[in-house]
């Protein structure tokens, strides 16, 4: 099998991962909750694993940092906490419904919504963007990287544009966290959210979000906290606010593992080998000549995922014979990003997905390129192969 | 190129739906796989089960004494 659908999550992992939630089984406890051997040892673990993601995210404080299930219950704890009715949100074409469903949902409470648009090849325009405050501007809202086109924002100009009008600018890194170097501090970022289980290269069930210094967030679900338990309110420090409930230890004690592996191996040396593999793949079916590739590809800096189509073949065919035929995995349809579909012209047709891993080979892309040649019938510029 | 073939394809309301509908074909020896949902049902993302036209009757029967739930069922070139 060639998994060849990290963007969805990252099978292929460091097998040090698989060992600390195993380990986690007869090591840890709850939490918080008291001060024996077992709970101290989950106490220790977790603290252990925010501090990591604050040394990886240039977090200064790593007590901004709050776990959570998956990237979108961190964007709905920080869209639900810091936008309010009355408030303007500004947005892209290239979100994921993990940031478009809990700003639908806060248009019908009265916010209103400016959505940039993308160009063909999945592009915002910057200069929109920066044209686009008003008064009651609150936030920017948006993808590190688009998980349909791989096309990278420019954090810069954009926190050029929310640190000018004092507004803050909330980045989804579902797909670059533990892929490209994040700085909070040097992007201007306010609020991070984030996985477990894509780039960071942990189990399925972690993530989290990072709120900077100066912002409240209340608590969108309130309970145990393992202090202040006389109190009738949930406490309003970060992290316990946003951690209502026993946390996922031994998903931690995994992403815990993950991340040291990230530090060994360093998220450049990372994004270099993704970055040549997905270069090779989109070089090798561009040859083709019946297959459309989609998003900015000639840009420097890219997450590594092609989509592509071949012909007019519907994407889920395509991806239904690269798995029968081939054993190789890839994900067809609308990924959740039906603006993103919408601007590239494929709502119908969907798109391919190939998305690249450090544990991927250049063999593994090769067979690939091969199997698309293949299913396109052979249509392939002279020359090549 | 794998041949085109006729297929019964099978929509779900959800992928619930979908679990439980594999499940009991594999219990009851119906045969047929899971497949990405067909554009010609719906464009975007889910799962359809798709059965050889020929041995449908063993899934239409099962479905009916079974009371299994689905969506819809629409013959289609695969």
């Amino acid at each position: 099998m060639i998994y060849l659908d990290s963007s969805a999550t990252s099978f292929l992992k460091p097998p040090q991962v698989e060992e600390a939630v195993c380990k986690s089984f007869h090591t840890i406890g709850n939490a918080g909750r008291g001060a024996h051997a077992p709970t101290l040892s989950a106490s220790r673990l977790i603290y252990d694993a925010r501090e990591k993601l604050a040394d990886l995210f240039h977090i200064a404080d790593p007590s901004r940092v709050s776990f959570t299930c998956n990237a979108t219950e961190a964007l709905n704890i920080a869209i639900g906490a810091l936008i309010h009715s009355g408030d303007h949100v500004v947005t892209t074409a290239c979100e994921h419904n993990s940031v478009l469903r809990p700003l639908y949902r806060k248009e019908e409470e009265g916010v209103k919504l400016t959505i940039l648009p993308a160009d063909k090849k999945g592009r915002i325009s910057y200069e929109k963007l920066a044209k686009s405050g008003q008064e009651n501007t609150k936030a920017v809202v948006i993808t590190h990287a688009s998980n349909l086109t791989g096309n990278v924002t420019d954090l810069a100009k954009v926190s050029a544009f929310t640190r000018k009008r004092g507004i803050l600018l909330i980045v989804d890194a579902s797909q670059t966290a533990g892929t490209l170097p994040i700085d909070v501090e040097k992007m201007g970022i306010d609020v991070l959210c984030f996985t477990g289980h894509k780039g960071l290269l942990g189990p399925q069930g972690t993530g989290g979000v990072y709120i900077r210094k100066g912002l409240t967030a209340e608590p969108f679900k309130v309970g145990g906290s393992g202090n202040h338990s006389f109190d009738r309110k949930h406490p309003s420090d970060m992290p316990a606010a946003l951690e209502a409930g026993t946390a996922n230890g031994h998903g931690i004690a995994g992403l815990n593992a993950a991340l040291d592996f990230l530090k060994e191996t360093g998220v450049e040396a990372i994004y270099q080998k993704e970055d040549a593999l997905a270069r090779r793949f989109a070089q090798g079916v561009s040859q083709v000549r019946t297959v459309a590739l989609y998003g900015d590809l000639e840009a420097k800096i890219r997450a590594p995922i092609v989509s592509l189509n071949i012909n007019g073949m519907d994407s889920a065919v395509v991806s239904d014979i690269l798995w029968e035929d081939y054993k190789i995995c890839v994900r067809s349809g609308a990924h959740c990003a039906p603006l993103m579909h919408q601007a590239l012209g494929t709502v119908e047709q969907g798109a391919v997905r190939f998305s690249f891993s450090y544990f991927n080979t250049e063999e593994e892309v090769d067979e690939a390129i091969r199997a698309v040649q293949e299913i396109a019938g052979d249509n392939v510029w002279p020359g090549y192969f | 190129m794998r041949e085109k073939k006729k297929y019964m394809v099978i929509s779900f309301h959800s992928t619930t739906e979908a679990m439980s509908f594999e499940k009991q074909c594999i219990g009851n020896g119906i045969p047929g796989r899971l497949i990405p949902i067909p554009r010609e049902i719906t464009a975007g993302c889910g799962l359809a089960w798709r059965i050889p036209v020929e041995e449908y009757p063993l899934c239409r029967q099962a479905i009916q004494e079974r009371r299994m739930e689905y969506q819809d069922v629409v013959e289609l070139m695969l």
